[in-house]
């Protein structure tokens, strides 16, 4: 009995990321008591937990974009970061008007944040058209914007980083007047609540679940599956936009390079973590957003312990390395045959 | 029996690209004539500047016949960088010894990834980029600083040349010999292993009939996934090999290097008439598909105001070009 | 025993996870014959191949070759060709971007001292094995440059080339012409006169006249029996296929046939509609609250019109009218917005949405109908999915469950909610008894002659006489891929339906 109530919990949809949530959040309470101590400084809210959280903020955004396009062609986009990029640069480039630094805007913010952003829904309507009309593997389109992208975004910015010294464009990435939660914090939920409203409010989840799942029984029940494929991919791109513009307000410029830069691989490595399968089908987007803090709390605890950016990835490959293995059919046939193996044996000594 | 030899569409994918290489080469020898873009060392130097790629681009082109891919190469080629300037220069090991460790570097990737996705049945994408990542973060692991190497034995390798009987006339008249390092020998000497090997060995054959159809060739008593583990046992040790001739060039090891190499090989093996969908590409073609790279690089060099990001921009854009063309190709094949 | 026995297969019995799939069958096969295997879907014809060439194990029964005692168990394709064994599937198992004689010779060329492959060596003997089979094809040409004829010649000559004694033909003929079935014929005499033994699977009766010394009949996974051809009438061999003896359920149609009064309103009406390669350009009408029945044998072409209706592989030809007016159908949303449903015959490729729940497998057709700003609330979707739950007495534990791990059965009933949900004029039921138990098949058919007497506009496609007999109106009769005639109700009976799908011979 307890067995099966055991089994119930773990085959659960959420079991999986909140389940490694926990486990780092419990190694750094143990590494660092006052992890969960929250203070609030210079009228802000300080602490190591609001310092995850405010920082996987970009990361949740890319994470709720690429849960979408998994789900919906069962492949992942590894252009995001370099859209971010793409889209930092426009935004930098029109507002800066072509200087190298700026102290006042030469053109709308308004103006810019468009442009960036119909940008970025460019870069993913060209991925979408390569993987949803011509059939091309979702990473393989996309990896042709994922080097392409940065050496566009210096294209825009003329090869230089372009820094906007106003006070209002660092409020995305810093604060607004005087609230104590850092503004990407909030990108991060609106942008989650806006996603989970249209999922909620229309029939797009359902329609990306059923492409994802059959593509042929989809289409005779009458669903588009190009144009549901076609629009994930711009979403993607969309969402990948705005982190693009979160994350170059931190740094108040862009900076080509930089922006974005392994965020592809934390993204796609949030969506494994939050239960989704990779090859597509049902998706959990809140299992995203809660594999994204787990990403993002794995990341502090390592720079804690005094491992180097240019370092990490290695961890995380591992952990993704893990993860698909232990979603593999191969392991999951094995683990059968070995259950089975073992109720058998069971069994005959039952009998004996 | 009369026969008339049909143009293949694949076969004139391949035309397209030599006779793209022909063109830009000589486009640049007419715009570009005071840049030296006539001189026989220019020509050669397409080959200098990108041995580590051929190298490189043949072993992508075994998996990607398979129907497979693989983006760790750029890492693996920075990891044995590092690993052969650290070991040289920080540990005192002989240069002999530090080639070794960078074969047996990319072994060692080649057969974790062979095994994970042929046994495992793991998409080869995922598991490579875990790969590229992997690759990258070992190097910082090992020196975030760059690491020259001063080892005597590997300097006289890199600076050893072989001069050829031609060559050309500088400005006091004397004649200089046009040269290549060794490198490029051993590079060509792989490209034409590999290219026979494809060609004239039941391993070679192998590969081609999995990747034309998976299922056929299991049907036909095939050993298929011993032999997709051993292509990528072979693509990661010519990662490794395309490194070992890389830290040739660049004689230094750092976190930085040769990133983007994986879509310079993918694009090469591409631009070559690989297919992506598997089943076609030889080694020549992606011979062709790395000096149309080079060319590119040479002619944004010699225009002098272009950023060098023009050739990524530039290389992407071709690689999109071929995709599309292999799909429209592809589907009109289904029609009919 | 017979001397110039090749195979023998004595008491062959398989089952599936409890269903039997073969139940105590017998097969023989002599040297230099053509031997056709015949039977109706499920009937075990390719269960008992795969039982043979070692992709599935079998429970009981033996297998014997060339009249040795010696007992052999094939347990892979591959250990099967070793034996003599080899097939020729309808999907030609090779590889699109080899030559010919490489296809012929891969995992055996011809090698020099070195161990390189001798091109030269292979494309000789390539020549030569083509020439003697007179198979007109150059060995350095592209696969998929050849015809499909070609290419299953192709497979059939590397297969003589094994050494094989026993051919199979799993439906070679499927997408040939009849130029090119008459080549594939040439070609299958000569090797019967070579001593090989031919397995022939077909669904053509022409085909089997045409060549074959013998017939094999199986239905629901028992042996008929084996026949000399010239010794068993067309109709016989149809009436043996699809088989009699199966009248013990109610006559459900009785209750229903006094009230039947057939308006004359067509809902559908097609004229030389057709889809190149797959249906030749048809006329059909349908009217209101009619049950009109498609027969005709397996791959005669009865999926393939209604899809070409539906617009599941769009019309190249012909004009279709629904409620009188012209209708343009370039997708399946097209045809759903004019009224039509369509319950596909692979129920698992192109009908359930695996992971999807019971609840979201009803909802799906109306709310992509509806588009995706519409959608349905929570409550109307579970109202939805309980009305069909209850109505068509679909046994699942919740409304919630995944449809995966429902029965066949039941599976099916959740799509035929599906189409109700969306409350169309016309429905289109391909197979929907196939794999599924009496008494849910019973249901099934009574479900469809409610509709229609409530006026929906109904076509059934089965492989089963008796249940189209006891459901439908009006038939239409297709054969290789035409439709060749009606029979209208006063006409229906067993003998005429077998006569006409059999069709040539008039016995």
């Amino acid at each position: 009995m307890s067995n099966s109530k055991l089994k119930k919990i773990t085959s659960a949809r959420l079991f999986l990321p909140i389940v490694c949530l926990i486990a780092v959040l419990l190694i750094n309470v143990i590494k660092t008591p006052d992890f969960f101590n929250i203070t609030i400084r210079n009228g802000v809210l300080y602490g190591y937990v609001i310092d995850v959280i405010n920082r996987a903020s970009e990361l949740v955004i890319l994470a709720v974009g690429m849960t979408l396009v998994t789900a919906a062609s069962g492949g992942q986009d590894i252009s995001v970061g370099a859209v971010m990029a793409v889209a930092a640069a426009v935004c930098c480039q029109i507002l800066s008007g072509g200087a190298s630094s700026v102290t006042a805007y030469q053109n709308s913010l308004v103006l810019a944040v468009i442009a960036a952003l119909l940008a970025s829904a460019l870069c993913g309507a060209f991925n979408g058209l390569l993987v949803a009309k011509l059939n091309i593997q979702p990473m393989v389109a996309t990896l042709i914007l994922y080097t392409a992208g940065r050496g566009i975004a210096q294209l825009v910015t003329n090869g230089q980083i372009t820094y906007i010294r106003v006070e209002s464009f660092q409020m995305a990435g810093g604060y607004i007047g005087k609230s104590p939660v850092p503004t990407p914090v909030l990108f991060a939920i609106v942008t989650v609540v806006i996603v989970a409203i249209i999922l909620k409010k229309t029939a797009l989840g359902l329609y990306i679940e059923s492409v994802g799942i059959n593509g042929k029984a989809a289409r005779l029940v009458g669903l588009n599956s190009t144009m549901i494929k076609f629009l994930t991919y711009v979403i993607c791109g969309v969402l990948a936009g705005i982190a693009g513009l979160v994350a170059s307000s931190r740094i108040y410029s862009a900076d080509a390079n930089n922006i974005g830069l392994n965020l592809e691989m934390d993204a796609i490595l949030a969506v494994a973590l939050g239960g989704n399968f990779l090859g597509g089908g049902k998706f959990s987007l809140i299992g995203s957003v809660i594999g994204a803090y787990t990403i993002q709390a794995l990341t502090t605890t390592l720079y804690a312990m005094n491992v180097k950016a240019d370092q990490l990835p290695v961890y995380k490959a591992i952990v993704v390395i893990i993860i698909v293995t232990l979603q593999s059919d191969v392991f999951k046939k094995f683990v059968e045959s070995h259950r089975s193996k073992k109720v058998s044996v069971a069994a005959e000594g039952g009998q004996k | 029996m009369k026969q008339k030899k049909k143009m293949t569409s694949t076969g004139f994918l391949l035309l397209i690209t030599i006779v793209l290489f022909f063109v830009m080469y000589a486009a640049g020898m007419v715009i570009f004539a005071d840049k030296g873009f006539a001189k026989p060392q220019m020509f050669l130097n397409l080959f200098v500047s990108n041995a580590g790629l051929l190298v490189i681009s043949c072993g992508l082109t075994i998996v990607m016949i398979t129907g497979g891919i693989d983006i760790s190469v750029g890492s693996v080629t920075a990891l044995v960088c590092m690993v052969m300037a650290d070991l040289m220069e920080n540990k005192g090991v002989s240069a002999y010894v530090a080639v070794l460790a960078a074969l047996l570097i990319g072994l060692a990737f080649g057969i974790v990834q062979g095994f994970l996705v042929t046994y495992m049945g793991i998409q080869p994408f995922i598991v490579t980029l875990a790969g590229m990542f992997f690759g990258r973060g070992m190097t910082a692991i090992i020196s975030t600083d760059m690491i020259s190497i001063k080892n005597e034995v590997f300097l006289k390798w890199a600076n050893y040349r072989f001069y050829m009987p031609f060559g050309s006339t500088n400005k006091k008249g004397k004649f200089i010999p046009a040269y290549i390092p060794p490198t490029v020998v051993i590079a060509i000497i792989v490209v034409l292993i590999i290219a026979v090997l494809l060609k004239y060995f039941k391993f070679g054959r192998k590969l081609y009939a999995i990747g034309g159809n998976r299922q056929s060739a299991l049907m036909m008593g095939l050993d298929v996934k011993k032999t997709m583990f051993r292509a990528y046992v072979l693509d990661g040790f010519l990662a490794g090999l395309g490194g070992f001739l890389f830290c040739l060039n660049s004689c230094a090891g750092f976190v930085e290097q040769a990133k983007g190499l994986e879509m310079d090989a993918i694009s090469s093996a591409v631009i070559g008439g690989t297919l992506l969908s598997g089943g076609v590409g030889t080694p020549i073609g992606s011979m062709f598909g790395v000096l149309i790279k080079g060319t590119i690089s040479s002619l944004i060099t010699a225009q002098g105001t272009l950023s060098s990001w023009w050739v990524r921009i530039v290389l992407s854009a071709l690689l999109c070009f071929f995709i599309v063309i292999q799909s429209v190709l592809a589907s009109a094949k289904k029609k009919k | 025993m017979e001397q110039n026995i090749v195979l023998e297969m004595r008491d062959i019995s398989k089952n599936f996870t409890g269903v039997r799939a073969l139940s105590h069958v017998d097969f023989t096969l002599r040297k230099g014959e053509i031997h056709a295997l015949m039977g109706e879907n499920g009937a075990g014809k390719s269960t008992l191949i795969k039982v043979l060439t070692g992709v599935h194990e079998f429970e009981s029964g033996s297998i014997h070759m060339n009249g040795e005692n010696k007992e052999i168990i094939n347990h892979s394709p591959q250990e099967a060709q070793a034996n003599g064994i080899s097939t020729v599937y309808q999907e030609v198992n090779l590889c699109p971007n080899l030559t010919v004689a490489e296809n012929l010779f891969i995992g055996r060329e011809p090698r020099n001292k070195l161990g390189m492959i001798n091109w030269k060596e292979m494309n000789a003997r390539s020549a030569k094995l083509l020439e003697s089979l007179n198979i007109n094809v150059p060995p350095t040409q592209m696969l998929d440059e050849c015809s499909v004829a070609i290419q299953q010649m192709i497979a059939i000559a590397r297969a003589v080339d094994m050494k094989c004694k026993v051919l199979i033909l799993d439906e070679p003929t499927s997408s040939l012409d009849d130029e090119e079935v008459e080549k594939l014929f040439v070609l299958m005499r000569r090797l019967r006169e070579e001593g090989v033994g031919i397995v022939f699977v077909t669904h053509f009766l022409e085909q089997v006249y045409a060549v074959c010394d013998r017939i094999t009949v199986l239905r629901n996974g028992e042996l008929v029996g084996e026949y000399e051809t010239k010794d068993l009438p067309r109709v016989m061999l149809v009436a043996k296929m699809m088989g009699k003896d199966f009248d013990d359920l109610a006559d459900i149609k009785g209750d229903h046939k006094d009230k039947k009064a057939f308006s004359d309103t067509p809902v559908i009406e097609a004229s030389g509609l057709g889809h190149k390669g797959t249906i030749k350009p048809f006329d059909l009408k349908i009217n209101k609250g009619e049950v009109i029945g498609l027969t005709g044998l397996l791959g005669s072409g009865r999926s393939e019109l209604v899809r070409s209706i539906y617009g599941a592989d769009k019309a190249d030809s012909g004009t279709l009218k629904v409620n009188g007016k012209e209708a343009k159908i370039g997708s399946p949303l097209d045809a759903m917005k004019l009224g039509m449903a369509y319950l596909p015959e692979d129920r698992k490729a192109e009908g359930i949405i695996a992971d999807l729940s019971v609840r979201e497998n009803i909802i799906i057709a109306l709310q992509a109908k509806k588009g995706m700003f519409h959608p349905l609330s929570r409550k109307e979707m579970e109202e939805a999915a309980d009305k069909y739950i209850e109505m068509l007495q679909i046994k699942t534990a919740s409304r919630e469950t995944p449809i995966k791990s429902l029965s066949g059965g039941n599976q099916q009933k959740v799509i035929l909610g599906r189409w109700l949900l969306t409350n169309p004029e016309y429905l289109i039921l391909d197979e929907p008894t196939r794999g599924i138990d009496i008494g849910t098949k019973t249901e099934i058919q009574k479900i469809v002659l409610d509709l229609a007497d409530q006026g929906m506009a109904v076509t059934f496609i089965s492989s089963e006489v008796e249940e189209m007999l006891r459901t439908c109106s009006r038939m239409a009769v297709l054969r290789d891929g035409e439709k060749v005639g009606e029979l209208e109700e006063s006409e229906l009976s067993q003998a005429n339906i077998m006569k006409a799908i059999a069709g040539g011979d008039e016995k």
